[in-house]
């Protein structure tokens, strides 16, 4: 019972961080209809430029983090622009390409800047490990999470409440009806773009603070699909409540099944549950079903 | 010279040969591969066999992706199932090639039709991402399933035997790909031609008008998988009986995004497109290996750039394409045919 429990609370917190990141997919996904193949390296730069500011300059986090989300949003606002952009009105499969070869040139570049060894952060939350009860949970990760839903509430507050939000809403609910109101469509384009590489990059940097950085950090966005799946591409509430469920998953089928495989099972365990899923609900658990005419 | 397009007859006009002059220089064509491996050196006789293999897996993707309109980045893992199925069938039953050929084509069609069965329901981002998970599934299958794969050691096989001749070296094996290529390059073309193919087209294009004239979507979304898978089948059986080796490595996610870039690159829907894409794709890596290797004696560290500086010039050539060419290396060539085809009377 202890390890159940033990297992099902650091996969809410590894859960938390992974909302972090869907929020990041899913922002992108309602403005523009486009599937961020590059949501992964969006984190992995980031978690990168978070180090080299804190390493190399020295700068303390406070400094940091908001450098780091000005870089992101630049970055973001950069890939729109010059290349989303031109891929306006193009079939689903060129989009979904592009991303990936921009996640290619992201990890090339990175591998090439920064080289492929290993690195840890500087220590940035007290190491004391936090104990419930029974129950220990890693210092990293629990502030990790703690931060994560703090950003994850803020990026909730503004799209709720600040015209900027509201904007982008409107643009994801119909662009015309958007356009016609005032709104610039292609600057809301951006925007979210931006949002959506602010929040990947801070949950790189979270990510990296658990388990260090190195150019393969991308490779956890693979995971961002079965989350999305599980909550829906356009609900952001769906990936806050699907990325608990793949956090928990995860770690309950690390925990039990690992030992029987040889591992491995952690990261196919969310995919097994993905396909599941589709074969009984085409369109996720929350998502919309699209009703075509020709 | 050869003038206008007009044609009276339906035969005319699905005639894979328009005139003579194509006739000739696909003479020509063929020629020139039965004297390549005469003259070139093992190098490009070794590249020769890779870019063949990769064709056929290619054009087998193309049918999917390109011409039926189904995403998948599963294709890797679909040349995997054939290649560990031909390791099996040869290192367990001594199964002679030419039967593990058609064998392992049918066991990655099986799965490609277990895989592709649902895609009935799913569409678009929802299949891409089922195929996705098919893709890490079965890697995750290929080094845990130890007792069969021989988890990532892999298993090594004996060179294959045809008719008593023992293919053993690049030389003898670039005949039995170009041969294989020629045939899966012909059958894809002339798919296209029957009632299938153009189904196919149909679906692409807008699946719910195609089920209103009558074409079955479940059937020939699941044929498109079939014959896809059966390709890859082929292509992963020729590359374990050229490599004489087959681990879990060579299948990994990054290739089947290279098969997807392959196609872009040299032309979705277009059968030439494939081989050029197949071709290109095999070609550039080595072309910057070779480039590296030279700079090595100037900046010593070059070649801890080669991999970071392949992604990057990977990803570069999927996004310039998508975004200048969209149409792909196939659409280029065709510009250039059309240029010479009145020159120098050229308007």
């Amino acid at each position: 019972m202890d390890i159940f429990l033990q297992l099902i609370s650091s996969g809410f917190l590894v859960g938390g961080i992974y909302a972090l990141i869907a929020l990041g997919f899913v922002l992108i996904y309602k403005a523009t209809n486009i599937i961020n193949f590059a949501t992964g390296e969006f984190m992995m730069i980031g978690a990168y430029i978070f180090y080299s500011l804190m390493v190399y300059l020295e700068l303390s986090p406070f400094v940091g983090f908001p450098l780091v989300i000005v870089c992101a949003a630049l970055l973001g606002a950069l890939v729109e622009r010059l290349i989303l952009r031109h891929m306006l009105g193009q079939p689903n499969i060129s989009i979904i390409m592009v991303t990936i070869g921009l996640s290619s040139i992201l990890l090339g570049l990175a591998e090439m800047i920064w080289g492929s060894s290993f690195r840890s952060f500087p220590p940035l939350f007290p190491r004391k490990p936090i104990i419930l009860g029974e129950i220990v949970l890693r210092s990293n990760l629990f502030y990790g999470f703690v931060m994560a839903m703090v950003v994850v509430a803020v990026f909730l507050i503004v799209f709720k409440y600040a015209k900027v939000g509201v904007a982008m809403r409107a643009t994801a609910n119909d662009q015309v009806a958007a356009f016609s109101m005032g709104i610039n469509v292609k600057t809301m384009f951006t925007i979210s773009w931006a949002f959506g590489a602010i929040a990947a990059s801070l949950g790189g940097i979270i990510i990296g603070n658990i388990g260090g950085v190195q150019p393969t950090l991308g490779h956890i966005g693979l995971k961002i699909f079965p989350i999305v799946i599980l909550g829906g591409l356009d609900s952001i509430i769906g990936a806050v409540i699907g990325g608990f469920i793949v956090g928990i998953v995860e770690n309950l089928a690390g925990g039990y099944l690992d030992p029987y495989f040889y591992g491995g099972v952690k990261d196919l365990a969310p995919f097994i549950v993905l396909l599941f899923i589709l074969f009984i609900k085409p369109y996720g658990l929350f998502g919309t079903k699209e009703i075509e005419r020709l | 010279m050869y003038i206008g397009d007009f044609k009276e007859t339906y035969a005319s006009d699905q005639a894979v040969f328009v005139n003579t002059t194509s006739r000739f220089w696909l003479g020509v064509l063929f020629v020139l591969l039965a004297v390549f491996p005469f003259v070139v050196g093992d190098y490009l006789l070794f590249m020769a066999n890779l870019i063949g293999i990769t064709i056929i897996g290619a054009v087998g993707l193309n049918i999917l992706t390109g011409c039926a309109g189904q995403i998948s980045l599963g294709h890797a893992a679909f040349i995997g199932v054939g290649g560990y199925t031909a390791a099996i069938l040869s290192s367990r039953f001594n199964m002679p090639f030419l039967l593990c050929l058609p064998l392992s084509g049918c066991m990655s069609a099986a799965f490609g039709i277990i895989v592709g069965g649902p895609s009935l329901r799913l569409k678009g981002m929802y299949l891409c991402i089922a195929t996705l998970s098919a893709q890490l599934i079965l890697e995750f299958v290929f080094v845990h399933w130890e007792s069969m794969t021989g988890g990532i050691r892999g298993i090594n096989i004996s060179p294959p035997q045809i008719f008593g001749v023992v293919l053993d070296n690049d030389f003898k094996f670039y005949f039995l790909t170009v041969t294989l290529v020629i045939i899966c390059v012909t059958a894809a073309r002339n798919l296209f031609r029957t009632r299938v193919g153009r189904a196919f087209i149909a679906i692409r294009d807008r699946d719910i008008s195609a089920e209103l004239m009558g074409i079955s979507l479940l059937r020939y979304k699941t044929y498109a998988f079939a014959v896809s898978s059966f390709m890859a089948g082929l292509s992963g059986c020729l590359w374990v009986n050229f490599l004489k080796t087959v681990t879990p490595e060579h299948f990994p996610l990054l290739e089947s995004v290279r098969y997807l870039a392959m196609i872009i690159v040299g032309g979705m829907g277009s059968i030439l497109g494939s081989i050029f894409g197949a071709v290109f794709m095999t070609v550039v890596p080595e072309g910057i290996k070779s480039i590296l290797g030279l700079l090595v004696s100037v900046f010593p560290n070059a070649m801890s750039f080669l991999f970071p500086l392949q992604q990057v010039i990977f990803g570069l050539l999927i996004v310039i394409f998508l975004v200048f060419e969209p149409h792909g290396l196939a659409e280029i060539w065709r510009r250039i045919k059309n240029y010479f085809h009145l020159w120098p009377f050229d308007h």
